[in-house]
């Protein structure tokens, strides 16, 4: 698996070079959000607003409103938990062209509960006018700023940062409102969104050598939620559906599966895998992820339990997922 | 502080003391029809609003007082015909100024002050608080005289901020004009945004605070204290004056000035009983007035009678 690292900040200044009305937000998580890069190649467009999220995300609705796209930039908790009343009146309201960035999303971080932004999206979802992007690879990375950008209102994106894997070749880009399908099968379907989706292909792989057959889908778009082929292969399968998420379970993509099966009339049995209805504490995402059950046994016992059937999987069988190291030099600090 | 001349009397004084006496006739008026409105507002924002919009703001006239259209739906992608009010503000261009009424529960006496100054149409009035209508109770970004949303206090600042931001990047010399209350700077986002103005040197910003010393609950000092008022914003890097809020004169002094660098607050000292002494049996509570009885309602209708036939 290639391992790139600092993705966004190298892709970002690629990308908006030649795209002056774009300027890039700031509350003094510069390096931590990987755009000091930016800072230093466009001083002129790097506004440093401190540590006051309120202010921040009513202020880029100014520039919105006035013809500036603003690229608001922190830990999502910060953005959504910090500042909801000003997103709804001064970005979602107007629906004003101001794409958030979101950092740090669910276990990414050892911060603890202050730091993980555990029910973003379903806080998020709520909202009139707002998308919500999510990205879970080096390619969902390149690709999203071109997504985001192409939506007339505001959109949230759930970030990564640091060493990334790359699942998707770079050419398989993000496209709004798809899937994509990684895997075909009649069996189970299974929808996962960022980190959890390596995890994910990790379970495939050995669920498909006992020769079950799953339809697997990495969801980037949360909102709206309306590819076609999502209902298509649900209609199809044998067993039921999984779900798979960085998010609590309570309003996020299971939630969103949930519904969307429930307004097409179509009765199948669900499992949602996701953060437990809880807060989380400070560890590491590897451990976090077992210890509360976002990690490819978990999904291996969910197939179980659809299917009936035994499969006798040990965790020796499944391929090393990446694990990037917390202090890294890609990562300029532990939070 | 900065102590400044008073310039002489003359024409535009004239006509904003007839604006000011016409918003608090049309506010009162308003409120002993309809047994309710924010008429306290009325009475200690009057002269501001006057002297803002004839005198320190510098914006294009309408063709003709404009009428409130019927409300057009939400922005959103699906809607392209959601509208702002800023057009009874005039035409936008890089040159003119532009007006933000941050606390949006003054929007009755923003729409006042537009009929007065003959932006709005008189009956658009009758619209306000009407199923389907524009001309909100608390207005929002579509009501005549707004732009952005800020009903939820202390956005309105940060927001301006960002326009202002946009304006100076584009090389725009038109100024953004924005009237406030006290207790709006209770909320803490105002800071943040103070900080973000003077640090970016915002100084095409101005600020006209309505100090009346009201809000919901009762006088300002007595709910959350905001003073040394004048202190902390010039601590936060703000230009500031402090003046009679009545005192046309004193109001329009401070716009005047170059600029320096630095975001010009106004706090402008009003009397929410200014002119209206009946609004004083209310004290402690002045925010909204909705009569207790009939017979308030009619002490207030004599006045609002013999306002009328004293005037013209």
């Amino acid at each position: 698996m290639e391992i790139l690292s600092k993705v966004h900040a190298k892709n970002l200044i690629r990308w908006a070079e030649s795209k002056p009305e774009v300027l890039v937000l700031s509350a003094d998580l510069t390096s931590s959000t990987e755009i000091d890069l930016f800072r230093d190649t466009f001083p002129d467009r790097f506004i440093s607003l401190g540590i006051a999220e309120q202010n921040m995300l009513s202020f880029a609705g100014g520039l919105a409103r006035e013809g500036f796209r603003p690229f608001v930039h922190t830990f999502a908790v910060f953005i959504y938990r910090r500042a909801f009343d000003q997103i709804a009146m001064s970005v979602a309201y107007p629906n004003l062209p101001v794409r958030m960035f979101g950092f740090l999303p669910g276990v990414m971080t050892p911060g603890g509960a202050t730091h993980q932004a555990i029910e973003d999206i379903a806080v998020m979802r709520a909202l009139p006018n707002m998308t919500i992007l999510e990205c879970g690879d080096a390619t969902d990375v390149e690709s999203v700023l071109d997504v985001a950008d192409s939506v007339n209102g505001p959109v949230y994106v759930r970030m990564l940062r640091g060493e990334i894997p790359r699942l998707f070749h770079a050419s398989d880009r993000m496209r709004f409102g798809k899937v994509r399908t990684i895997t075909e099968g009649t069996d189970i379907v299974l929808l996962s969104s960022g980190i959890c989706t390596e995890e994910a292909m990790r379970a495939v792989k050995v669920l498909q050598s006992r020769g079950l057959s799953i339809h697997h889908m990495h969801v980037t778009t949360l909102k709206p939620f309306n590819d076609p082929a999502v209902l298509e292969a649900i209609s199809r399968t044998r067993c039921g559906v999984i779900t798979m998420e960085n998010h609590t379970v309570v309003g996020g993509l299971g939630t969103i599966v949930a519904e969307t099966m429930a307004e097409a009339g179509l009765g199948r049995r669900l499992v949602r895998i996701g953060i437990p209805d809880t807060f989380l504490h400070g560890a590491s995402k590897p451990y976090l992820m077992k210890e509360y059950g976002l990690d490819a046994l978990r999904l291996i016992a969910a197939v179980e339990h659809l299917t009936g059937e035994r499969l006798n999987i040990s965790e020796s069988e499944l391929a090393e997922t990446y694990l990037a190291p917390v202090h890294s030099l890609a990562k300029a600090e532990a939070l | 502080m900065e102590i400044i001349d008073s310039p002489g009397q003359g024409a535009w004084q004239d006509e904003a003391r007839r604006v000011a006496g016409g918003i608090r006739r049309r506010v009162l008026e308003h409120t002993v029809k309809n047994n309710g409105g924010y008429l306290s507002q009325a009475c200690s924002a009057a002269e501001i609003l006057a002297a803002m919009y004839l005198k320190i703001m510098r914006l294009g006239s309408t063709e003709k007082p404009l009428v409130p259209p019927p409300f057009p739906g939400v922005p959103g992608p699906q809607n392209p015909h959601s509208i702002t009010g800023a057009a009874f503000n005039g035409p936008r261009a890089p040159h003119l100024d532009r007006f933000i009424l941050s606390p949006s529960q003054y929007a009755l006496v923003v729409y006042a002050a537009l009929i007065e100054t003959g932006r709005m149409a008189p009956e658009g009035l009758d619209q306000f608080n009407r199923d389907g209508s524009t001309v909100e109770m608390i207005g929002a970004e579509h009501s005549p005289g707004m732009e952005v949303m800020t009903g939820s206090l202390g956005q309105g600042l940060s927001q301006a901020a960002g326009i202002a931001m946009a304006r100076k990047r584009r090389g725009e010399t038109g100024r953004v004009w924005l009237f406030m209350s006290d207790g709006e700077f209770q909320s803490g986002q105002n800071w943040e945004a103070m900080e973000a103005i003077a640090h970016h040197r915002l100084d095409n910003i101005g600020i006209y605070v309505d100090m009346n010393g009201q809000q919901c609950d009762g006088p300002t000092d007595t709910v959350l204290k905001i003073e040394p008022f004048h202190d902390r914003l010039a601590a936060f890097g703000a230009r500031v004056f402090r003046v009679d809020g009545h005192d046309l004169d004193a109001l329009a002094a401070p716009a005047a000035l170059e600029r320096d660098g630095r975001p010009l607050v106004v706090l402008a000292d009003t009397d929410p009983c200014r002119e209206l002494p009946l609004l004083q049996k209310r004290i402690p509570k002045l925010h909204y007035v909705r009569f207790a009885s009939a017979a308030e309602r009619e002490e207030y209708r004599a006045v609002l009678t013999d306002i009328l036939t004293r005037e013209p």
